[in-house]
């Protein structure tokens, strides 16, 4: 019998948004790319939640724009809505999010795909990969085509042996009735790929005309949209926007659930993989909260494409009729008519500290992986693991360094090196309070702090790299000249400061100093500031914010020092850990299964005590100087 | 490696001198700061390499010791980098108040066995001593984490503790609220914060009180009475207990069961372990069992073994003289009122340690065991290990740096910053006082999130 065989640099296992940051990173570093899913039909798809962005997340997206990835330029095409949150609080925090139509996303991602020079769609379900001498050589499909390769990136989200939940009803099929890919696993598992089994879950969709929003809150987009690409024209964003709307839940629904959690498939225990705790069913919010009388619900539109709404806040697993009265029971939605059922949703991921920061896996040369694959959740966590994966695949290919973000260098890195080194029993999401040195991984300088890195990879056009280069300078300068602005008591300058409520002054001062005063700022400070030059708004929000809490930014910046320093100190990956006699055993046997990269990782491996981190660099020394000097 | 460490660097007993030694770039700047020569004019950071001084330490303008310093600069030191000694002469006490000057003016307390460790990085030792550097770290490091937790006072733990949990909870608060803003409001917030900050604030304030006046943690000889059933051990504790009246009892903590009581023997002091379980069935050996005796005896620096004369050692004997073994140990040969069956010279050489024939029914035979510790202590023979010292300058370094960042988190708020900075702040106090508990951070802060507050979707 005669087989397709066809070669290729790199295959992508999946389309969804890991899949396609990481297809598209491949194939435009010029290295020859397929893509396999199992439907054409659903590349990009959104199957929970109709959103981009959010608290951290938003962060995510940003970097994965300033490296060359797609989905901020995607969104910014096909939001209906879109705010930034956290205003209120400090710029480390803000965060933008946008709620996508979900049709136009998916079309214009698919469409940005088929018009990549080197990038091959097909639809097809690979079954098996091929292993030679530790190094992936190729996949097969499940028609039995061979497609020869160098790197292999898995990206299959939640369609691993995938099984859909709800009361007793139970189907093998991945999101949205979608085929589920059941023999993929298999061959991880011959390949000796330890697999853990999540679950996830979403809500109801409900026809919108059978919804009376005069009984919600009607929640608006902001007046002024900020967009997510660095690339963007921000007036191509200024568009009419969509409503969300926002009601709670009441005694009744919370009675309606704890009347049939016994027909939970989740309660009864008919459900074995474990859920995320930050992203729980109504049933377990109402038995983990159940001080609480009510819960917020947002009603949220999937698109301009259909009236469906995502019922934000009520993803559940109870049976349909109890579906059918819960939902009915909240304010607004007495007559709804549910499209889609709520399900839950358990698929096979593996454990990632099989990985490298890289995403290469440790055992198989030439195999990388990510998404929820990896055990993350979430649109934005799966892109920028994508995109970094798709960046490894082709630098490996090429020869050339491969690009690892530290956790004081992006979200990614912080995303990542948690995947990696930490032990992770849930499906994970990003949140900021993970990112320790925060201050300095805000969203409005991401393009500043990794720009660059996007240029040496490849991603990023010259012109768009002296951009770069040019606005960092007129930061500088503008902040050094801000520094050095004396500032006198004068009639003027006493008038202004009075005028913010601002303590007036009885010595001169800097132009800085005035504006770290909390009430002040870059902007308040214009008028006493006559020499001021004509800078962009991008320029001007890093200076304020830069002078406003150099403090704080400085003690970060400090930290990180110590972090790198630590980071730098690579480890070998031939160490042979059972030669370091002094290592306690819990720690020997956690270095030996994670193996880092770095004294810095292996410090951060739960079970790994400082005291296990000093015999290691001695013993680290001694085996450097035994090399040199055998 | 930049930081500049200083620990004590010998094990003292009551008697003897002390020394602080400080390693690294700085150390001559810290100790320039608080030496004063006689006449007042030597500048020790002009002084010649490998010269010694005689001179005061002060804090600020107190008086905290007369000493000799020994200036040695890199690389011809043990470490490699600069280093200074100062041999302290006033004790004990002084010693400890100098080495909590030289941490004031901007030394760190260094890690477990990390002078041997600087030693062998920057070349001082050789390839071959690199096992013995390695193994003198991971075991100085299981005793400090010991003496730290042993000798942390239960009450301590508890308020700790409480201080931790009161953080981690308004840190989650924080951080609920920044993840889910649609959520978790902080409308009002800060002005709340600000009263459990200055609460707990004052808590620490407390506990670094608490810590000069060195109560936070119980020095003392680490010392256990074995012995096997009915050979008397409750009655010698009673004994040494109740002739001294100077006990000092605490009750135990959530975390631990025992009981800790500390006697003062001609101002020696001795700190029985795990005296509950001797208390409670006269039977430590059955209650705990073998292996959790074994390793009491270990770590204690002083072990009394009670043998009852009037009937043969059994096996419990045999066990209890295996673990004998390398320890400064005292036998108690006890029920001498009673007729012995045990041959008092033979114990002595299979033990190898002093016998004292006693009864402590009839309360014969304590002078001798007293007057036989005190000379084991001042003639340095039963010292305890010097990282006991250092705990306590550890556990107030780590506090107030916990109350400095609590600090720092009071002025956010009178600045008026907004709520993502106090996070920042108030995880380093947490992360500091769970230093004194042997606690890291982890993953804390996000199960306490996941726990106690209900997030989106």
């Amino acid at each position: 019998m005669k087989t397709l065989v066809e070669d290729y640099d790199i295959v992508v296992v999946g389309a969804g948004h890991a899949g396609c940051e990481a297809a598209l990173a491949g194939a435009r570093l010029g290295l020859s790319t397929i893509m396999f899913t199992v439907s054409v039909d659903s590349i990009a798809l959104m199957p929970c939640n109709p959103n981009i962005g959010g608290s951290s997340k938003g962060h995510l997206v940003r970097e994965l724009d300033a490296l060359g990835g797609e989905m901020g330029k995607n969104i910014d095409k096909t939001f209906i809505q879109s705010k930034m949150l956290n205003c209120s609080k400090g710029p480390a925090v803000h965060s933008l999010r946008a709620q996508a139509d979900k049709q136009a996303y998916s079309n214009r991602m698919r469409r940005t795909l088929e018009e990549t020079k080197n990038l091959t769609i097909k639809q097809g379900e690979v079954t098996k990969l091929l292993v030679e001498d530790g190094r992936i050589v190729g996949v097969e499909t499940f028609s039995g085509a061979i497609y020869n390769c160098k790197a292999v990136i898995l990206c299959t989200g939640t369609y691993l042996k995938a099984r859909c939940i709800y009361g007793d009803v139970s189907n093998y099929t991945g999101p949205n009735g979608l085929q589920a890919a059941n023999y993929l696993t298999d061959s991880l598992k011959e390949l000796g790929i330890e697999m853990y089994r999540f679950k996830t879950g979403t809500p109801a969709r409900i026809a919108g005309n059978s919804i009376d929003f005069t009984k919600m809150e009607e929640q608006f987009g902001d007046e002024r949209v900020v967009p997510f690409s660095f690339s963007t024209d921000p007036e191509e964003v200024q568009i009419e926007q969509q409503s969300c709307w926002l009601t709670y839940t009441n005694e009744k629904t919370h009675e309606i659930i704890r009347a049939n959690l016994d027909r939970s498939p989740l309660f009864s225990g008919a459900i074995e993989g474990t859920g995320p705790r930050y992203c729980p069913s109504i049933e377990d919010k109402v038995v983990r909260f159940s001080d609480k009388n009510r819960h917020q619900v947002f009603i949220e539109p999937e698109g301009l494409y259909t009236n469906e709404m995502y019922i934000g806040g009520m993803s559940s697993s109870l049976p349909e009729d109890v579906q059918y009265a819960m939902y009915r029971s909240v304010p607004g939605l007495e007559n709804a008519r549910i499209v889609k059922n709520a399900y839950a949703i358990e698929y096979d991921c593996i454990n990632p500290r099989q990985l490298y920061p890289t995403l290469e896996f440790k055992s198989i040369k030439g195999l990388f992986s990510a998404g929820q694959f990896n055990g993350s959740s979430g649109y934005e966590e799966a892109a920028a693991q994508g995109l970094i994966a798709g960046i490894n695949a082709a630098m490996e290919i090429k020869g050339e360094d491969m690009l690892i973000l530290d956790r004081s260098e992006a979200y990614i890195g912080v995303l990542i090196d948690d995947l990696v080194t930490k032990e992770n029993h849930e499906p994970y999401r990003m949140m900021t309070s993970r990112a320790e040195y925060r201050l300095l991984l805000r969203q409005d300088n991401a393009d500043l702090r990794l720009r660059k890195k996007g240029y040496q990879v490849g991603l990023i056009d010259e012109e768009t790299y002296l951009k770069i280069v040019e606005k960092e300078k007129r930061i500088d300068e503008e902040i050094k000249r801000v520094e050095h602005t004396n500032i006198g008591a004068s009639k003027e300058v006493q008038e202004l400061l009075a005028s913010y409520g601002s303590t007036l002054l009885k010595s001169g001062t800097t132009l800085a100093e005035l504006i770290r005063r909390p009430e002040l700022s870059y902007e308040a400070v214009a008028p006493i500031d006559p020499d001021r030059p004509e800078l962009p708004y991008d320029v001007m929000e890093q200076v304020d914010i830069n002078i406003k809490y150099d403090g704080y930014i400085r003690r970060q910046m400090k930290q990180v020092e110590q972090f790198k320093k630590l980071e730098a100190r690579k480890i070998p990956q031939d160490l042979d850990y059972a030669k370091v006699g002094s290592l306690r055993i819990e720690a020997r046997q956690k270095l030996e299964a994670y193996r880092p990269i770095s004294i810095g990782q292996a410090s951060r491996i739960s079970g790994v005590s400082p005291a296990d981190i000093s015999v290691l660099l001695v013993y680290l020394e001694q085996y450097a100087k035994r090399r040199n000097n055998p | 490696m930049e930081t500049t460490i200083a620990a004590i660097s010998t094990a003292m007993s009551a008697s003897g001198i002390g020394i602080v030694r400080i390693s690294g770039p700085e150390a001559l700047e810290v100790v320039s700061h608080i030496y004063r020569s006689k006449g007042g004019k030597k500048k020790i950071k002009e002084v010649n390499t490998h010269t010694i001084h005689y001179g005061y330490i002060y804090d600020k303008d107190e008086l905290i010791d007369e000493v000799l310093v020994m200036v040695m600069k890199a690389p011809r030191t043990f470490t490699g980098e600069d280093t200074v000694e100062i041999d302290c002469h006033g004790g004990v006490y002084a010693m400890k108040r100098v080495l909590e000057t030289v941490i004031k003016n901007g030394a760190k307390i260094a890690a477990p066995g990390e002078f041997t460790k600087r030693a062998f990085l920057n070349g001082r030792l050789d390839l071959s001593q690199a096992e013995a550097v390695m193994d003198v770290i991971q075991a100085k490091n299981e005793y400090a984490l010991k003496s730290s937790m042993d000798q942390l006072r239960g009450s301590v733990h508890r308020a700790i503790k409480e201080i931790r949990s009161n953080l981690i909870y308004h840190i989650a608060y924080i951080e609920s609220a920044l993840d889910d803003p649609e959520h978790i409001s902080l409308d009002g917030y800060p002005q709340e914060l600000l009263k459990i900050v200055d609460k707990e604030q004052e808590e620490i304030e407390n506990l670094l009180k608490t810590a000069s006046d060195g109560k936070m943690i119980q020095e003392g000889i680490q010392t256990v009475i074995l012995g096997k059933p009915n050979a008397g051990k409750s009655s010698l504790l009673n004994l040494l207990v109740g002739e001294n009246r100077a006990i000092v009892t605490d009750i135990a903590g959530t975390t631990r069961d025992i009981l800790e009581e500390y006697i003062t023997l001609h101002g020696i002091t001795l700190k029985m372990v795990d005296t509950a379980g001797i208390r409670d069935t006269d039977d430590i050996v059955e209650k705990i069992g073998v292996g959790r005796a074994k390793e009491i005896a270990r770590d204690a620096d002083l072990i009394l073994y009670v043998v009852d004369s009037s009937t043969p050692l059994d096996e419990n004997d045999e066990q209890i003289i295996s673990m004998l073994e390398g320890k400064k140990a005292i036998v108690l040969y006890n029920k001498t009122d009673l007729s012995p069956v045990v041959d008092i010279e033979s114990l002595k050489t299979r033990t190898g340690h002093p016998v004292i024939p006693i009864s402590a029914k009839e309360e014969t035979g304590i002078r001798e065991l007293e007057e036989k510790i005190k000379t084991m202590f001042f003639s340095g023979s039963l010292t305890f290990n010097d990282e006991v010292y250092i705990t306590n300058a550890r556990h107030k370094e780590a506090l107030e740096e916990a109350a400095a960042s609590l600090k720092l988190v009071r002025q956010s708020i009178e600045l008026g910053m907004p709520e993502d900075f106090f996070s920042i702040d108030l995880m380093n106090a947490y992360e500091c006082l769970g230093k004194i508990l042997g606690e890291s951070v982890g993953e804390d802060l996000v199960n306490e999130i996941f726990s106690k507050f209900c997030m989106g979707k």
